[in-house]
Parts: C-alpha cells; structure tokens; sequence
C-alpha cells in the first residue's frame, strides 16, 4: 500500500467568526488522483490555500509530502504544481520561454533544463512550434503544455483546478491519460472541478458542505451508497 | 415567441473561419442548445442572432425580422444574457431590474408575473448591491433583468460555466420555467451532459455543426456498438485496450473505458467474449455494452 502523501488531522480556518473550514480530516495516498469537491462556498479554496502552505490554519495539523504546514511552507511551495484552467501559461512568450521560465522558477539546473525542454517538446509533439507564441496554440495543446509545465519538476504532488472544462472531449480524454500517467509515475493529483464528470476519473472523491467533509469515497461507491447515477446526483443529495 | 431561420452563414477573423457555412432552425417556443468546446463558434453565432455582430456571408431571420437590416425591431424582442456577468455592481437588485425596464420603456410590476418565478428567489435581497452577490444570485439577477421587457425569444451564452452543480440545476428549472411563458429559449454550453436537458441541440466543433437532432435522436444516430470496461488500474486498462487488435476506438470514460472495435459478429456475446480471453490475464474486469450518451457520439462525429 502506498504511503499517505497528504496527512490533515481536525484543520479548522476561521475568519473573524466565521468558520470556513471546520475540523477536516482526510488522506490522500502517493500516486492517487483525488477529487476535492464543493459547492461554492463550501471552503474548498481555503483548504487548499492552507495545503500549498499559502495560509495560515486557526487550529489542526497537516502535512503535505512529508512537510508540516505551518513551519515548512517554502518546502512545501517547490515540491507541489499547480495548474487551472484560467491561468497557467503566458500566452505572449513563446512555447520554449514558457517552458524555461517555469523550469527556473523551480530552480532546475541550466543543464536540465534544456534536457527537461527538449523531452517535452519531443513528448507533446510541440518541435515544430517551439518558437510560437501560446497565443497562437489550439486550446487542447495549451492545456496539455501546461499540465506538463506544472510538474517540470518532479512535484509529489500537483493541483489542478477544472483542468479539462471547455476543452472538446478527445482532447479531454487526451488530456486525462496525461495525469493517469503522471499517477502511475507516482505524482499525487489533487484535482477540484465544478463538474461532476470530471469528478468521475478520480479515483477517489470528498464532498465538502459548509466546512466539513460530507463524503469520502471512490465514485462508485458514492454512487451505490446514495443510489444515484452520477456523481452530479450523488453532489445534489449531499448538498441540497 | 418566435422561430429563428439561419441559412449558409459564415463569419471569418481575418484567417480564421469562426462559422463555416452553417444552416439550422429554431421552432417557436423551443428550448434549443448549441453544445461544443472553446473555439467552437458558439458565442460568434449567438452574438450574430444577436444583431452585435455582422456575418460575412448568410441570412439569419427571427420571426418577421430580417436580423441583418431590422436591428432595431429586433432588440425590442430579445433578451441577452452574456457569459460574463455584464450588470452594474454598485446598484442594488432592485435598482438593476429597474434601469432594465426602463430602458426598455416598462416596468418591474409590469411585468413581475413573467419573471417572478426567479426575482422572488432573490427579492428579500433586493437592497443590496449586485457586486455583493454570489455566484448564483448574480445569475438570477441577470435572468430577470433579461426578462424584463417580455422578450419573444432569450439568449444564453453560457450560462453555466463556472456554475456549481447545486446552482446549475437550478438554472436548468428556471428556464424550463420561462419556456412555459411563450418564450424561444437559445442557449450555449461547453458541457455535454446539459443536452439532455435541452428539446434539441445542435453539437459544433471548429464553426461547424456536427448534428442537429433532439438529444435522444443523437445517441440513436450513434451506429457501432458500445463497450465499456471497468478496472482498478484504469491507465493500464487504457494501454492494453490500445494494443488489442480488434480495437477501434478506446477513449477513458469517468471509472471505466469506453470501446467500439473493428469487429461486429452477428452475435454480441462473441465480441465480448474475446474481448475478456484477451484482457484476462491482466487484471480483473467488468464488462458489458452500454447506450452511448452525447459525448460518446460528440467524439464519434469529430473522429468522422
């Protein structure tokens, strides 16, 4: 069994009086590819500030790849990526630029780097179009790049939020086998979406409502145990 | 409410062709949805039903209204509610619904019967500021400031995005509400499993229509046989499907894969039987056919 790369044991945030994210305790394991649900406003955001060492929590314990989120924030920020739908790369620097920028920022080493860059350019199929700008990339290239710029670096884990909304579904799919991969080379995905048929590809999901989680299993269990037929369903019942 | 006849439309930025030449129609009262990605010309085509946008080439007519030389009649019956949240934040609820009405030369009690099944929703909080609201509460707001000069037909450009499930399916309630006013309902989403809530829908991809039907016609469309195969290791899974030779198409599907093979024996079981002597020294699987739903058939078409 694979160790758990996320511990959180009884994490509370409260803002002034009010209480965000109440008592949570969950683990997520090397490799898996974890769902983090909620409706907006259920405290998912400041959950996951808190994990990226980003926040302070009020009360509780975690820790994430091994680093104690209170005193170890630095240390967590360069084993961790992260990637969302809205942001993620520069679109006026070109595919290359993009690509070296992040591997610096990551403090890579000249030499890697350039190995680093080549891999992926050979990988995604991008040589032709390294001089681009990532303005003039179709969509689904650009999340693709992304995705694998958010773990040039080899992060035990890396977040992704809604990483496929809005993309055609062969590219979706495309995109998908990208993080199977990552997770069987032993890279945690700690994916939040507002779609529950991008939940459906996690292999194991929680439900957060009003600071605590309300459920936490894999997709299909969820789905016998409230005898719905997707996860959509599944979230209505929790969270109506 | 109105119909809407479109014909050989096309619309070009610089080298990029947004819409190619496409043809649909709308029926009066009907509740219709343009499914497709980013990029797929959604918003180009509802913002030239619109009026806000010329076409290079085509005919676009809504009801008695030749949208291309009548903007004026035109803007008088519809209503627009764009993706982006487009109304003044530092007004109240009230005072937004109101400057709606007057500009379209009404007013809120003129009018409250049609929009009250979504104002009365956010109606105790009138007072406040529209940039205070949630998510969902600025959607309602929107709704009703697009409805309240009566329009014949409304206009949704993805409306849902960024939406969370408990808020989009109330969305989905409320314009089934509003279709019960006499009204044309035009909508746009990125999400597949909206479909079905729609009476037809037409599915695009890079500014063409790949379908037009009622979401039950598009799955019956749907010709090869459906598989779909569950296991623990789904990347795995996906590898060995690849490499069996009677595989044609093997896309991750949510917990399971989807595949159609090459194959099609007079009898299913057949195929499925090899199927599982091929897989079963790998991991344990389950199994069996299913019904396509949209997406299957959306990829269907894109790989056609």
């Amino acid at each position: 069994m694979a160790e758990d790369i996320i511990k959180v044991n009884a994490l509370s945030k409260k803002f002034g009086k009010f209480t965000a994210v109440d008592k949570i305790t969950f683990s997520v394991k090397r490799g898996e590819v974890f769902g983090f649900l909620g409706a907006n406003g259920a405290g998912k955001t400041t959950c996951i500030k808190m994990l990226c060492g980003l926040l302070q929590p009020t009360t509780g314990m975690a820790t994430v790849g091994g680093f104690d989120i209170y005193k170890e924030t630095e240390k967590i920020k360069l084993n961790i990526g992260y990637m969302s739908q809205k942001f993620s790369l520069y679109e006026d620097l070109t595919v290359t630029e993009n690509i070296e920028l992040y591997a610096g920022i990551y403090q890579l080493s000249r030499r890697k780097i350039k190995s680093k860059t080549e891999y992926l350019l050979n990988k995604l199929g991008l040589f032709e179009v390294r001089n681009k700008f990532i303005k003039a990339l179709p969509l689904g290239w650009k999340q693709k790049l992304a995705f694998s710029i958010a773990i040039i670096h080899d992060p035990k884990i890396v977040f992704l939020d809604e990483p496929t909304s809005g993309v055609d579904p062969i590219t979706r799919r495309q995109f998908w086998e990208l993080i199977y991969e990552a997770s069987a080379n032993g890279i945690t995905v700690f994916v939040t979406t507002h779609y529950m048929d991008e939940a459906e590809y996690c292999q194991r999901i929680s439900i957060m409502h009003q600071g605590i989680i309300e459920a936490l299993d894999t997709p299909s269990n969820l789905k016998k145990k409230y005898q719905a037929e997707s996860m959509n369903d599944v979230f209505l019942k929790i969270v109506r | 409410m109105v119909n809407i006849e479109v014909t050989d439309l096309t619309k070009k930025y610089g080298k990029v062709t947004a819409l190619d030449n496409i043809s649909f129609g709308v029926n009066k009262n009907e509740l219709f949805g343009f499914i497709g990605p980013d990029g797929a010309g959604k918003t180009t085509l509802l913002r030239i039903l619109l009026s806000l946008l010329l076409p290079d080439e085509g005919s676009v007519q809504v009801g008695e209204i030749n949208v291309l030389k009548d903007i004026f009649k035109l803007r008088k019956i519809i209503g627009y509610m764009p993706g982006r949240f487009s109304l003044y934040e530092d007004l109240s609820i009230e005072e937004n619904l109101n400057f709606f009405a007057r500009v379209f030369n009404t007013s809120i009690s003129e009018n409250y019967e049609l929009i009250k099944p979504i104002y009365s929703q956010i109606e105790k909080f009138k007072d406040r500021k529209a940039g205070d609201l949630s998510g969902g509460m600025k959607q309602k707001l929107a709704l009703s400031c697009a409805l309240i000069h009566k329009p014949k037909l409304l206009v949704l450009d993805e409306p849902t995005t960024g939406v969370d499930a408990v808020s989009r399916a109330e969305f989905w309630e409320n314009l089934k509400k509003i279709q019960k006013k006499d009204i044309t309902i035009v909508v746009s989403t990125p999400y597949m499993d909206e479909a079905s809530l729609c009476d037809r829908v037409a599915l695009m991809q890079s500014g063409k229509i790949l379908s037009i039907n009622s979401p039950e016609n598009i799955v019956n469309e749907f010709k090869q046989r459906l598989i779909a195969v569950k296991a623990e290791n789904t990347y795995q899974l996906i590898n060995d499907l690849r490499k069996y030779e009677l595989s044609r198409t093997v896309f991750p599907f949510g917990e399971s894969v989807h595949l159609t093979l090459t194959t099609d024996f007079p009898d299913k079981q057949k195929d499925l039987d090899a199927l599982a002597n091929y897989l079963k020294n790998k991991q344990d699987t389950e199994i069996s056919y299913i019904t396509p739903n949209i997406e299957d058939c959306f990829m269907e078409l894109m790989e056609n």
